[in-house]
């Protein structure tokens, strides 16, 4: 990254509750153009409730989110959304699916025939959900999380459904679309490897209340190799980090 | 739905559902389940000849062929053109209002909690119950019988749109408001056609009780129809005119239903291929 890219999202989340229990507390969340940052954190750190919370599909917390410094209060164009599963419209095709933003002719928009050649799907414009494989069903999502070229993509544990091998090609395919749009990304994972493969900068959150408690910068050029020794050695920075959580939470919870 | 036309094209080679109709296993019990009618009404001709049961009670289907030749097929199309305009038109007013007042219900919780108690009551009411309170106020001419019909095809439709909207999966809504649809846009372009399947159900159930109560409606005071011949076949003691409308009756049934499931798989083709083939697609890990 260079010095000149300026923020893009600034995302601060002074209390977010559920009910009684404190979700989230004093997270600032910054995003730089074209970064991808991954969110990772054990389960009900609030990590997806911060995701949500930056789709505007939540409202009801307390702080503030700006994109290019205005002001968000609900959904916009210029973010997309990518959920766990596809979540394609089962009744339309998969370019009625991706062009959806369009509305009823978004399957004939010329944009969406090139998104869906740019994630390998261009024989399968015409079918329907039910023939593609889970893959191919989270390609088409990408494609239609990307329609409209917003700056910023959402990804709330993407690819954690699919099999090893597929999501290692997703990773690939995602981080070249992201590269050739010059999107940005939030990408929230459980994944290790995936979020030091795909992310800029990988935030650990931590858990009750969820809060940003570390961060590691992962400055490995792209291509990256998998099997490269500095990811390895952050891997286990990260891992380190998720000992310190449990022994900490298993102290509390003794008390 | 204008676009699967063009979806099935593309998809011609995999279509699932053309592959499984092409290998039906069930083909010969199909066949079989189409003659069995046949073969009993066979079954009856032949007792009635032979005296096991009595003509006077269970007129033979020759009889009931005889008696509907006699009749010509002025008089019979007659009977049946009442009872199907009948039937449509009060599916027609029924079905229709039902899919506006139940889309309303089904979108506004405001409005169900409103509306809701009413409708129950009014469900529990039996059709006939109505028959005194429409002939004292609508007289005996068409409108009477076209309310209730109305109102035997309206609840069954009305239940499934209200289930059927309240049961699209929240992701799907969720999708809508991340692309910032509008009620009218999300009611279109996701609540109806995710909610379609049970909506054409309902559909269905509706048209099959229209034609129960247009049964009903025309047991009471009608001179043209198949529930006129009914009763009039009673009361002149010929059984082969009950028969005979009787069998009318099963026969126009089946013709509507069948039509409806052929719209039903026209709309839902998305549905054949989604049971036929990647159920687990759409299913999250979790």
């Amino acid at each position: 990254m260079n010095a000149a890219s300026a923020c893009l999202l600034d995302a601060r989340v002074l209390r977010k509750r559920y009910g009684e229990r404190v979700v989230l507390a004093d997270v600032a969340l910054q995003v730089r153009r074209g970064e991808i940052v991954c969110l990772v954190g054990p389960s009900g750190c609030g990590k997806s409730t911060l995701l949500r919370i930056v789709a505007g599909l939540d409202r009801d917390y307390r702080g503030a989110v700006t994109l290019d410094g205005a002001a968000l209060d609900g959904p916009s164009a210029r973010i997309g959304v990518i959920f766990q599963e596809p979540r394609l419209l089962p009744w339309l095709s998969v370019a009625d699916n991706v062009g959806f933003a369009a509305g009823r002719r978004g399957g004939r928009d010329p944009r969406t025939a090139q998104l869906i050649a740019e994630v390998g799907l261009a024989a399968f414009a015409g079918a329907l959900p039910a023939a593609l494989s889970g893959g191919m069903a989270q390609r088409a999502a990408i494609a239609r999380g990307l329609f409209g070229e917003p700056e910023l993509l959402l990804l709330d544990e993407p690819f954690s459904a699919v099999d090893a091998m597929t999501r290692m090609h997703l990773q690939a395919l995602l981080l070249d679309v992201v590269a050739r749009h010059g999107t940005s990304a939030i990408v929230v994972t459980h994944d290790l490897d995936e979020a030091l493969y795909l992310g800029d900068r990988v935030l650990m959150l931590a858990a009750d209340p969820g809060r940003i408690d570390g961060e590691i910068v992962v400055d490995v050029p792209r291509p990256r190799d998998r099997r490269d020794p500095e990811l390895a050695r952050l891997r286990a920075r990260l891992i380190d980090a998720f000992h310190r959580f449990w022994e900490e939470s298993g102290v509390a919870a003794q008390r | 739905m204008t676009q699967t036309a063009s979806r099935r094209d593309a998809l011609a080679s995999v279509h699932p559902a053309r592959a499984r109709s092409a290998r039906d296993p069930l083909r010969r019990w199909r066949m079989a389940g189409f003659a069995l009618p046949f073969a009993v009404l066979a079954m009856i001709e032949l007792a009635v000849r032979a005296d096991w049961l009595p003509a006077h009670l269970v007129p033979a289907p020759s009889e009931i062929l005889e008696t509907l030749a006699r009749m010509g097929a002025a008089r019979v199309a007659r009977h049946v053109g009442a009872s199907t305009l009948r039937v449509f038109a009060g599916f027609g007013a029924g079905a229709g209002l039902a899919v506006v007042v139940g889309a309303a219900m089904g979108l506004s919780r405001r409005i169900d909690a409103l509306f809701e108690p009413s409708f129950q009551a009014l469900r529990a009411i039996p059709s006939l119950a109505w028959v005194p309170v429409l002939l004292l106020w609508l007289g005996i001419d068409e409108a009477p019988k076209i309310t209730l019909i109305a109102i035997g095809a309206f609840f069954p439709v009305h239940l499934a749109v209200v289930a059927g909207i309240r049961g699209v999966d929240r992701k799907l809504v969720e999708l809508g408001a991340v692309y910032r649809l509008g009620s009218f846009a999300l009611f279109r372009r996701i609540l109806l056609p995710a909610a379609l399947p049970q909506i054409v159900t309902g559909l269905r159930t509706g048209l099959s009780l229209a034609w129960m109560f247009m049964v009903a409606a025309e047991l009471i005071a009608a001179t043209r129809g198949l529930g006129y011949l009914l009763s009039d076949g009673r009361e002149t003691g010929r059984p082969d005119l009950v028969f005979a409308a009787i069998l009318l009756l099963a026969l126009l049934g089946k013709l509507t239903d069948g039509a409806m499931r052929r719209i039903e798989t026209r709309l839902l083709s998305w549905r054949d291929a989604f049971d036929a083939v990647a159920e687990p697609v759409h299913r999250e890990a979790s």
